[in-house]
């Protein structure tokens, strides 16, 4: 086995620390941006930190230890995902352990007794169910115009991702917005101040496990708007501006629309986003033929 | 102040129970979350979990029914926490204290931290309470006696 040099592990160290800052810096924006729609003030930048370490503090009051343990394994393996897209290692794998870790939080939601927890446990299934092939077909077409699954490839190409996958793109967006419950979409949990059937899959959660939570939600958001970057890396900072105007873009969605069902989230998702995809790699396979 | 008080301070989540109110208080809460009032602005969010909640505000009298939620509520949450009473019922029973079914304030079922008065009770005067309370919360329970706003 390769071993891995030594400033690859300083860079996902690194990137461990600064996730949760950029993070929790993103959504204290969010939050005062979605208070200015509003015609509110919101709540100062640094108001997610707060929060967070209030959280941290406060005494952790759980049902039994299955949910704990499998609070942990979502915040671990939501990590791991941020460590292999620092790595600019496989993106087929980094999906799956996207996928493993919101299966953790799925366990967590059924690991207790609470209906309201079931409830946001099953909806979060469903977030899944059509969040998933998105991701997953995303890292086939890919695959099909890179000729890997390794992230590094997308630096190696001359035209950026985007002109090629332009559709696939636009999948992602929508993946975002569904992993990072934006309205339309947030059908398990909401940050918002009308409430899906109490708080959904962290109704039972409390103290520093809604804190870990919370936490594995920074890190999926930056890995996920890491994945948009890879669609323009040269020059980087490109990349950096399209995923932050896909999020801004998501704000201003989350505001703009009701939450809607899952039965719809699913439809939305199967026939447009994933066909979407579909389209793009028949495209790309005709051409490229 | 350590990171950890301030951030108790900067973040409290509110959750609101109507123990049988006739509204009017319940109103003046939800009126402290709209533009005018804007409560976001101190980080407070009303939160409609026990677990996740900091802060239990409870407005109308205790009464034979609502006082075993109450209590249930009270219990969920984790530690640190504060009870704030608004309006005259929640404080000692209000024009219902003579009624059969009621118990008087709700300090007969949980250790009220603040009481706010007022019939209704106005939104700066909740305000108030609930940031008298939040000094109250890094005194982890600590409790040196009960306090109306304006009067420390």
């Amino acid at each position: 086995m390769n071993s891995i040099p030594f400033d690859t592990l300083l860079k996902v160290a690194l990137a461990l620390v600064l996730a949760p800052i950029c993070g929790g810096l993103l959504t204290g924006l969010d939050r005062i941006l979605t208070a200015r729609l509003q015609g509110r003030l919101g709540p100062p930048l640094l108001q997610p930190f707060f929060d967070l370490i209030k959280l941290f503090g406060k005494e952790p009051i759980t049902s039994n230890r299955l949910q704990r343990a499998f609070i942990w394994g979502h915040l671990a393996m939501t990590m791991t995902s941020l460590g292999l897209l620092v790595m600019l290692d496989d993106l087929l794998a980094l999906t799956i352990i996207l996928g493993f870790a919101s299966v953790c939080l799925v366990l967590a939601g059924f690991a207790v007794r609470s209906p309201y927890s079931y409830f946001g446990a099953q909806r979060e299934l469903m977030v899944l169910l059509s969040c998933e092939p998105i991701l997953l077909l995303f890292a086939i077409a890919y695959y099909l115009d890179t000729g890997s699954f390794l992230a590094s490839s997308a630096l190696a190409l001359k035209t950026p991702l985007l002109a090629a996958l332009p559709l696939a793109y636009l999948g992602l967006v929508v993946a975002l917005a569904m992993k990072t419950r934006k309205s339309p979409f947030d059908v398990s949990t909401s940050h918002h101040a009308h409430q899906e059937l109490v708080k959904g899959v962290t109704t039972e959660l409390s103290g520093r496990y809604l804190a870990m939570a919370e936490l594995a939600q920074w890190y999926e958001l930056t890995v996920l708007l890491g994945l948009i970057a890879l669609f323009w890396p040269r020059p980087l900072w490109v990349g950096v501006l399209l995923a932050l105007v896909s999020y801004l873009a998501l704000i201003l969605l989350d505001n703009a629309s009701a939450r809607l069902t899952w039965r719809w989230m699913v439809r939305t998702s199967w026939s447009v986003a994933v066909s979407a995809i579909v389209l793009n790699m028949i495209g790309l396979y005709i051409l490229r033929r | 102040m350590g990171l950890l008080s301030l951030a108790r301070v900067r973040s409290p989540w509110l959750l609101h129970f109507d123990c049988g109110s006739c509204n009017g208080c319940d109103i003046e809460i939800l009126a402290c979350l709209t533009p005018v009032y804007d409560v976001e602005r101190f980080g407070i969010v009303n939160m409609g979990n026990p677990k996740h909640a900091d802060l239990l505000v409870v407005t109308g009298p205790a009464n034979r029914r609502s006082a075993r939620v109450l209590e249930n509520l009270y219990e969920q949450m984790p530690r640190p926490k504060i009870v704030v009473a608004v309006g005259a019922c929640a404080c000692s029973g209000g024009v219902f204290h003579a009624c059969p079914n009621v118990l008087g304030g709700v300090d007969k079922v949980v250790p009220v931290d603040i009481y706010v008065p007022g019939c209704a009770a106005r939104p700066e005067a909740i305000i108030d309470g609930i940031v008298l309370g939040l000094g109250r919360l890094n005194g982890n329970g600590k409790r040196d006696g009960a306090a109306a706003p304006g009067q420390s």
